[in-house]
């Protein structure tokens, strides 16, 4: 007992002390997959010589520590992740206008740092979209679903996997898309129609993906990409993009208030979008839509250009009144109409 | 008292005029500030006297008590006056560390603001503390015993500073009126009383349950489950000739070494809708396919899994501890092997039980992985909790108010216990001379605890034989083709002018075992300290302190974490982003099960054993140090294994405390979950369990077995 105690103690000062450097540094909060953060990280210490720590943690979970740490923040930079929180971030005044030059992205990227005041950047685009089993659809002897209204007919029955939209912003994104789509009251119709049909509504927004290709359930919502990985990794999945046109995610990156490494944040928001370091998503298996218009992209992703978009308003659907308002009616109308069945 | 008071005055001097006051940018431990004065590293004097008139107090507090020391001579008053002058500088010392809070460089504008406490502010606060506490026991507190007050006034303000006050930020957000403005109670009685929590609905037949009677149903199933099932395999251990011991003394703690998410999906893989003994049942037997594991039964079987460990480690030190004096007694009397257990073994076996119950019972109510996993559409609190706080919409009230419900149910769960276990004496180790053999189970009971236990560790055996296989093909559950792949990607080494750790996860590796190291005999020594203050001293306001070292492992890690950001990220105490919050996180959480083990094993210790060893001279400290605790080896070996495994596979407490200096192996394995590197994360779990199956088996030849009488045999009947 009494070694144990003084070798951990000696551990402990070995484990504090060796946590300190003089070099320029830079502490990153990535919402993206563990790969790509890794990576990038790796790329932006090569160039510019900043020593970077980098940890990954969901955007909710950033959110809430970004609000505890406000005033002393911890972290300089948060990249990646739906663009929501980080909207709701730059208008809470947790984050801090970059001044990075943009004239090198596409339009909908410079369209997200004007509506917050250049509080936050695009860096790509995330489609959504659906996923069935083609072995469980032969098995079951379904048709495969090609529309919204699709996922409504009865013999989808206990069939259908979509994420709570109360937990999750995956799922937000498409309650916000078929109220866009089809109008407020035309689009609650809707979901609760598809509701009947929803063996499960999942915490995470991933979730419904990952389970149609396991098989736990024949159809899924989600995001295209996310789909993408799953079919490369070898599942037996289609992926389709809603006839009716589907809405989407940003991506994007913001600089936190407060930030002790402001000026390697700037150098870090100036590098993730440039051509060169979005380049190496693919080799890390992210098939989202770089917001550099130079950067490369995989013949299996989705192109923005043969999907049909909504115009996604994202300063309505992204205030807190909106959402509180949509998600209470969600509850009351879509969740407690029934469906969710366990078989 | 006199000395001691006066040894601790010294100390604290010395620590206010050379210890450096602040943390510096160092790092606590590190002597940076030894040969570079200017770089943070200036004492409570120095920065006293530039300006920061507010530090005033603590050194007052100090030279008022040396005055007492040099002036008042009758040792009741001088008491007295330790205790006031204590008590005055440490209220200083706080009030200014509560009100001037502004820290970081852009506090550095107004002229009141100081960064967080360091080592000088620790140590003397530290030793107004101790002066405090020896001055109470001057009083003839404690029995007059300075080692006792000491003791509990120590863990009471190690609690107070780290459970408390970090809760208290949570608590208080329960109270929030909407809109952001102001506090009141006129808008938490509706919502605590809530449909969404309190719903019966789902008996009925019609809709869904509330989660707070979700969470209560699960966690009386789990804790009643994970006793009954804890006893089987602790009286398969002692009480029966069964041969393979050892082998199954690994497979019975197999469960809670394991990683978060990996029970959830080796049972998907097994018994979802396309799982293996799915689809073979509906081949052969025709059955329907069904998602029954997404709901109730689901999250109950990997709770099973996971928390049938615990209650087998409190138990077992407990039912090895049973006299067999008394029960050779007992078969002198006629009693039948039966009657034997039922009526003299099982009640001395009461303490274990109950314990085991409690933590089950909360264990159960605040675990998060499983049913974010398995829940399905069975929402129990700790998920709503979490959501709550990092959901679309972030309501910290309902967190709040969720956190007390659950707070509730696990104060109504601890008075339960103790009601049962009533003001009986459990003792049953006493010095004095006990031999024999503890008594036989008759064959039914035998067979009985055969029956659960053995196919139940032939579960875990299958359930772990599919870990290993799923960490070496390419995609588990699919492409079944055999690959080091994720080996080599999450644990290459490239050796070339010396090795290089090039994997992914070798980072995250070592942070997670160092703090581990560093937290586990930590936990248990406050663990078993505050379970020997507990069962062994009397003192004014026991019981709500024992209930208050229970509320950090009560709550959902999510909760704790939260409220550890939002206390330590200021002055005065500034720890978000270094590795000491996540030593500190640990031990407060864990500590309760060192505590638990230790209550129950101390209660089978007779307290003639203390008074021998005091009447013979001894004082308080070294009557624990040379009696109790060489008695209670299974205790802590229980409780430096569980915080050690804890710390390295909890997950929902370090997620918003883990930095990029700071990564932990979880954090780490949940982020490949979300990205369908199952691959990786099963190669890593796996890795994981065996680090900790070794630590374990270590810890076990290290610590070993107590002797508590000469023979520890069974009949053999």
């Amino acid at each position: 007992m009494k070694t144990a105690m003084s070798a951990s103690m000696v551990a402990f000062g070995v484990a504090l002390s060796a946590s300190t450097g003089l070099a320029e540094e830079l502490n990153v909060v990535c919402s993206n997959e563990q790969a790509w953060c890794d990576l990038m990280a790796q790329n932006f210490e090569i160039e510019t010589g900043i020593d970077v720590a980098i940890v990954r943690k969901s955007t909710g979970e950033v959110l809430a520590q970004l609000r505890a740490e406000k005033g002393n923040p911890k972290v300089d930079v948060w990249w990646g992740g739906t663009g929501d929180p980080h909207i709701i971030a730059a208008n809470e005044g947790l984050t801090t206008a970059s001044g990075v030059d943009l004239s090198g992205t596409v339009g909908w990227a410079q369209n997200m740092a004007e509506m917050t005041k250049g509080r936050t950047v695009g860096v790509h685009v995330g489609l959504l979209g659906m996923i069935y089993n083609t072995e469980l659809l032969a098995e079951k002897g379904l048709t495969a679903p090609a529309c919204w209204r699709d996922l409504a007919k009865p013999e989808y029955k206990g069939e259908i996997q979509v994420a709570n939209p109360n937990s999750s912003g995956t799922a937000y994104t498409e309650l916000a898309t078929l109220v866009q789509l089809f109008g407020e009251e035309e689009g609650f119709q809707l979901l609760a129609d598809i509701g009947r049909n929803v063996n499960q509504y999942t915490k995470s927004g991933s979730a419904p993906s990952k389970a149609t290709a396991r098989g736990e359930t024949t159809i899924g919502i989600g995001f295209i990409h996310d789909m993408v990985s799953l079919k490369k990794a070898g599942f037996p999945v289609t992926i389709v993009s809603p006839c009716e046109g589907t809405g989407y995610e940003l991506g994007a990156v913001s600089i936190v208030d407060g930030a002790n490494n402001l000026e390697a944040a700037k150098r870090w928001v100036e590098y993730v979008i440039s051509a060169e370091a979005q380049d190496a998503a693919l080799q890390v298996g992210i098939y989202t839509i770089p917001s550099n218009p130079n950067a490369k992209t995989d013949p299996d992703a989705p192109d923005m250009n043969s999907v049909k978009l909504i115009d996604y308003d994202f300063m309505t659907y992204g205030a807190t009144k909106t959402r509180t308002r949509l998600l209470d009616r969600w509850t009351a109308e879509v969740k407690n109409a029934g469906g969710a069945i366990e078989e | 008292m006199t000395r001691t008071a006066a040894i601790w005055l010294f100390v604290g001097l010395a620590g206010y005029v050379f210890l450096p006051w602040y943390m510096t940018p160092h790092g606590f431990w590190s002597f940076g500030w030894v040969i570079d004065p200017q770089g943070g590293g200036e004492s409570g004097l120095y920065h006293l006297l530039s300006g920061r008139f507010w530090l005033v107090g603590p050194l007052l507090g100090i030279l008022a008590g040396f005055a007492v020391l040099g002036i008042i001579k009758p040792p009741i008053a001088r008491s007295r006056g330790f205790i006031i002058t204590a008590t005055a500088g440490l209220a200083l010392m706080i009030a200014q560390g509560l009100l001037i809070k502004n820290a970081g460089r852009a506090a550095a504008e107004v002229s009141l603001w100081q960064p967080g406490m360091g080592a000088g502010a620790f140590v003397v606060a530290l030793s107004l503390l101790f002066v405090l506490t020896s001055g109470i026991s001057g009083l003839g507190k404690g029995r007059g015993d300075a080692f006792i007050t000491s003791l509990i006034g120590l863990i009471v303000a190690l609690v107070a500073v780290f459970v408390f006050y970090p809760m208290s930020f949570i608590l208080v957000q329960a109270f929030a009126l909407k809109g952001g403005q102001g506090y009141g109670i006129s808008e938490f009685l509706p919502r605590f009383f809530d449909d969404t929590v309190w719903s019966l609905a789902c008996l009925m037949g019609s809709g869904y349950c509330g989660a707070a009677v979700n969470s209560l149903v699960l966690g009386l199933s789990t804790a009643l489950g994970t006793t009954v099932m804890g006893l089987a395999f602790a009286l398969v251990f002692t009480r029966t000739a069964f041969p393979a011991k050892p082998f199954l003394r690994i497979l019975s703690i197999l469960p809670i070494i394991t990683p978060p998410f990996v029970i959830g999906l080796v049972l998907i893989l097994l018994f979802g809708r396309s799982g293996t003994i799915t689809v073979y049942l509906s081949d052969f037997l025709g059955t329907e396919k069904t998602r029954w594991l997404y709901g109730f039964w689901g999250v109950w079987l990997a709770q099973m899994l996971s928390f049938t460990p615990i209650a087998f480690l409190v138990l077992i030190g407990v039912v090895e501890g049973v006299s067999p004096s008394i029960e050779e007694a007992s078969q002198t009397l006629d009693a039948t092997a039966w009657q034997t257990f039922h009526r003299v073994s099982l009640p001395l076996m009461r303490p274990g039980l109950a314990n085991a119950f409690l933590l089950g019972f909360i264990e159960s109510v605040a675990d998060f992985g499983n049913p974010l996993v398995l829940g399905g559409n069975f929402n129990v609190l700790s998920t709503e909790i979490y959501y709550a706080i990092v959901g679309t919409v972030a309501d910290p009230a309902k967190a709040g108010i969720l956190s007390i419900t659950l707070l509730s149910m696990t104060l109504v769960a601890f008075l339960a216990q103790r009601k049962w276990l009533g003001k009986k004496n459990y003792a049953t180790v006493t010095g004095k001379a006990d031999n024999g053999q503890n008594a036989a189970l008759n064959p039914g009971m035998k067979w009985a605890c055969y029956a659960l236990a053995l196919p139940w560790a032939a579960f875990t055996l299958v359930l772990y034989g599919l870990i290993l296989l799923g960490s070496f093909v390419k995609l588990w559950g699919y492409d079944h083709t055999l690959t080091l792949e994720h080996y080599t990607r999450a644990f290459g080494m490239v050796f070339r002018n010396g090795v290089h750790f090039v994997g992914s996860a070798w980072d995250s590796y070592f942070t997670t075992l160092t703090i581990a190291a560093i937290s586990a005999p930590l936990t248990a020594l406050v663990g078993l300290l505050t379970a020997y203050l507990l069962v062994r001293q009397k003192f004014a306001g026991k019981d709500a302190f024992e209930f208050s070292t229970m509320l950090s492992f009560a709550i959902p890690g999510t909760v704790i974490g939260v409220a550890y950001v939002m206390a330590f990220n200021f002055p005065p105490i500034e720890l978000t982003g270094t590795a000491i919050i996540l030593i500190l996180v640990f031990v407060f959480r864990n500590m309760p099960v060192g505590l638990r083990g230790g209550i129950a094993a101390m209660s089978q210790l007779d307290k003639s054993l203390d008074e021998a060893s005091i009447m013979l001279g001894a004082n308080s400290a070294t009557t624990l140090r040379r009696v109790i605790l060489p008695l209670l080896g299974p205790a802590i070996l229980a409780a430096i294994t569980y915080s050690f495994v804890r710390a390295i596979t909890s997950v929902s407490a370090v997620i918003f405390l883990v930095s990029a200096r700071h990564n932990m192996a979880t954090a780490f394995i949940v982020g490949r979950v979300e990205n369908n590197e199952y691959g990786i994360a099963i190669a890593y779990s796996a890795v994981l369990i065996v680090t900790m199956l070794v630590a374990i088996l270590l810890l076990q030849a290290l610590i070993g077995r107590r002797t508590l009488r000469r023979t520890d045999r069974v009949q053999t009947a």
